[in-house]
């Protein structure tokens, strides 16, 4: 039985479909990697697992808390479903007016009325599993950005979450940071947490998933372990999409694609 | 200026002071505190999906600057006695100068709070924070360094404004130095001197404000 399930996700701004009838399956303890171009759906594929995407129909699962999106789910529905994940967002979102220990306490504080002092505790060892041990009364805008992106994964972990969810975690990064986070990420996983991510990193898709979907145009066009869909995969769009991404100076004129 | 000016003068500056000090100031002071509660709960109704909040919260905004703050002062003072809604010259001006705070400040501290970027609303959520938890621990924090430089102009205009509260009788600066001018006909000494200490709270309320905007803004980069 799966940690995630979705089922039927179809979300349209208009015209515009963003998700067809999306089905995924997120095992517990496993890495579950969305790729695809912008504009594929991935994002809103994993905004959709904790309600911060409203698509019109689907079904999510995450544990014991079912959200059917077509019955309009009201704010205390959603925040259940929010609850299940911490996440991580490509501009880390960290508060700004609060130092790096801080945004970590305040949810398990504030939302989960945790004392403050074991919140505290906790709070430094989780800057220490990130490296930051040095950086807890720092406030974000005194952090590199890759120091504020693994305050962010602290943030989401210092949640006791069933799941995180990365959203693009190093789009934003400069390059000589993205392997710190990448690093933490990789931890992490080792450590058996249950992640789905969104990225663009295609070698750590295919050294820490246990399972890659690659989406484009709303649809999961492919889906396998990551030697299926990374190494050989079996649809045209999937092998340009690689194509592209590992190797972006090699233009092969695409099918069907701007 | 001969020398009996100057000696009303110095005999009035103690009453005016007085009167800034019972009138003037407590009057701006209560008025801005409740001036700015209508004014955050305007603000959140005009951001608030629901349609008739927004259209009551716009109609009140309409309302209050679209009338002189004289004609509204006449309205609770004078007015509503005719209702049977007879209230003292003191609290008449508070609640006039409150609404007319709060239809002014909602539109700064909305704009305020539309100045916090989306994300942290949606990283609140995701920390599982409730609306008002959100709004009171991570929107309005930052919302309020933005939202300071108009607010600090509403608070001036509003320490100004307390002067039309003479109109009703109620002894602030003003009220005080139009008692002394009257029977001595010194207008210009004593209006002057009343000129002189509505500047001097003035100045130095925008130099608290520069304090507190640098306050404020310590754990941005610059």
């Amino acid at each position: 039985m799966p940690l995630v399930t979705v089922r039927n996700l179809h979300k349209a701004f208009g015209d515009h479909v963003v998700l067809t009838d999306v089905n995924l399956d997120v095992a517990e303890g496993s890495v579950t990697v969305l790729i695809g171009p912008s504009g594929s759906g991935k994002t809103t594929l994993l905004r959709c697992l904790n309600g911060l995407s409203h698509p019109q129909r689907g079904l999510v699962t995450i544990g014991d808390v079912t959200v059917d999106y077509s019955s309009h789910p009201n704010r205390r529905e959603l925040a259940a479903l929010r609850a299940q994940s911490g996440m991580v967002f490509q501009a880390h979102h960290l508060f700004p007016h609060r130092t790096a220990l801080e945004n970590l306490t305040e949810g398990p504080i504030h939302a989960q009325k945790e004392p403050v002092a074991s919140a505290r505790a906790r709070g430094h060892a989780l800057l220490e599993q990130v490296g930051l041990s040095d950086k807890a009364d720092a406030y974000p805008s005194e952090l590199s950005g890759g120091q504020q992106q693994r305050v962010g994964i602290a943030r989401a972990l210092a949640l006791r979450p069933r799941l995180i969810l990365f959203d693009e975690p190093t789009s934003a990064l400069d390059p000589e940071t993205v392997g710190d986070v990448l690093t933490v990420m990789r931890d992490l996983a080792d450590q058996g947490w249950t992640m789905v991510v969104v990225t663009h990193e295609i070698r750590f898709a295919e050294q820490v998933a246990d399972h890659v979907a690659f989406l484009d145009g709303g649809l999961i066009v492919e889906e396998g372990t990551p030697r299926q869909v990374l190494t050989e995969p079996c649809e045209v769009r999937t092998r340009q999409f690689l194509r592209r991404v590992l190797d972006p100076l090699s233009r092969v004129p695409d099918q069907g694609r701007p | 200026m001969d020398a009996s000016t100057w000696e009303l003068l110095l005999h009035a500056v103690g009453p005016l002071l007085l009167g800034a000090i019972v009138g003037t100031i407590p009057l701006a002071v209560l008025s801005f505190v409740a001036g700015l509660v209508i004014a955050l709960a305007v603000a959140l109704a005009r951001l608030s999906p629901v349609k008739v909040l927004r259209r009551f919260a716009g109609g009140y905004i309409s309302v209050i600057r679209g009338t002189p703050l004289l004609v509204q002062l006449y309205i609770i003072f004078f007015a509503l006695p005719s209702l049977g809604v007879v209230i003292d010259p003191f609290p008449s001006a508070v609640i006039a100068f409150s609404m007319n705070v709060g239809g002014y400040a909602a539109e700064a501290i909305r704009g305020s709070i539309l100045a916090v970027p989306r994300g942290q609303w949606e990283a609140a959520s995701t920390v599982g924070l409730s609306y008002a938890t959100t709004l009171r621990r991570v929107v309005l924090p930052q919302a309020l360094r933005v939202a300071v430089p108009p607010l600090s102009n509403t608070f001036i205009s509003l320490v100004k404004d307390t002067s039309l509260a003479s109109s009703i009788m109620v002894t602030e600066l003003l009220r005080r130095a139009q008692e002394i001018a009257a029977p001595s006909y010194e207008f210009l000494a004593l209006y002057s001197l009343a000129a002189v200490i509505y500047w001097v709270i003035c100045t130095a309320l925008s130099f608290a404000q520069q304090r507190l905007e640098q306050r404020l803004g310590r754990y941005v980069t610059t």
